[in-house]
């Protein structure tokens, strides 16, 4: 028998899998796909609190959260591509524009 | 049967999740994540959510990894770039740090004694009609506003992704 607990549980793990990868990651494009899987982690509590209290409204949480993810990843990659034309690198290491 | 579906998929995301944040090349890493986004969808069918499975497939695995493939493969990024943070010490910290997470959160579930329905719903759980029904009812703004998002997203893309006409001249 599979509980909400069993899935709140492995959505704890990818999410904070995810987490540790966004820190240790120094590729700016693995860093956002750790970003895509938090975000698949939190779909994945919202659609089991759905099952649990026999309600639709999860499912159309992640369907925003799709979109979302989506938008994001588009700027985001757009905003890669920008950076690699005028630094050359993708190592968030390297890219420090913004320091005084 | 559900409990063993629901073991192998979820070591399997698992598995695939723990691949993707110690690879070092970004496509390893894009193959891991739509591995870990296979493994979600059989997850979401196993709770009757089927609508947002085949989403899962179609949106995640289809759209954005293609996109982020296609982005991996057009900067052609040299090997030297692919490395984890410096220092092993703060290697060593950030994964303490994430099991701590975990534990946390599993310790805050400790109460949750949550059995999920199975079978017999008084409606059609999770289809296309009624997810679709329900957008275009009760959510009808919040589903619209999603599209200026969408709209916005590829403005802002093609702005930010193209040459200044400056740079375009030789």
């Amino acid at each position: 028998m599979v509980t909400l607990n069993s899935y709140l549980t492995l959505s704890a793990v990818l999410f904070s899998i995810g987490a540790v990868g966004v820190f240790t990651q120094r590729n700016a494009l693995i860093m956002y796909m750790c970003i895509e899987l938090m975000l698949n982690a939190v779909n994945l509590t919202f659609i089991a609190f759905s099952r649990y209290l026999n309600d639709l409204g999860g499912h159309v949480f992640v369907f925003m959260i799709m979109t979302v993810a989506a938008a994001e990843a588009a700027v985001g990659l757009a905003i890669i591509m920008a950076l690699f034309r005028n630094k050359e690198t993708v190592n968030v290491d390297e890219i420090n524009l913004s320091k005084g | 049967m559900q409990l063993l579906m629901f073991y192998i998929l979820g070591f399997g995301a698992v598995l695939s999740a723990l691949l993707l944040v110690t690879s070092k090349k970004p496509v390893n890493a894009a193959m891991s994540l739509i591995a870990t986004m296979f493994c979600l969808a059989g997850l979401y069918v196993l709770l009757d959510a089927h609508l947002v499975a085949v989403l899962q497939i179609l949106v995640y695995a289809g759209a954005v990894m293609v996109l982020f493939l296609f982005v991996i493969m057009l900067l052609n990024i040299q090997e030297k770039e692919g490395r984890l943070a410096g220092s092993t010490i703060a290697l060593q910290f950030v994964s303490i740090l994430g099991v701590g997470m975990v534990f946390v959160i599993a310790a805050s579930l400790v109460k949750v004694r949550g059995a999920l329905p199975t079978g017999g719903e008084l409606f059609p759980f999770g289809t296309t009609k009624a997810v679709g029904s329900m957008l275009f009812t009760e959510y009808l703004l919040p589903f619209e506003i999603a599209s200026m998002l969408l709209l916005a997203a590829i403005v802002g893309a093609v702005i930010l992704a193209k040459r200044r006409i400056s740079d375009a001249k030789p």
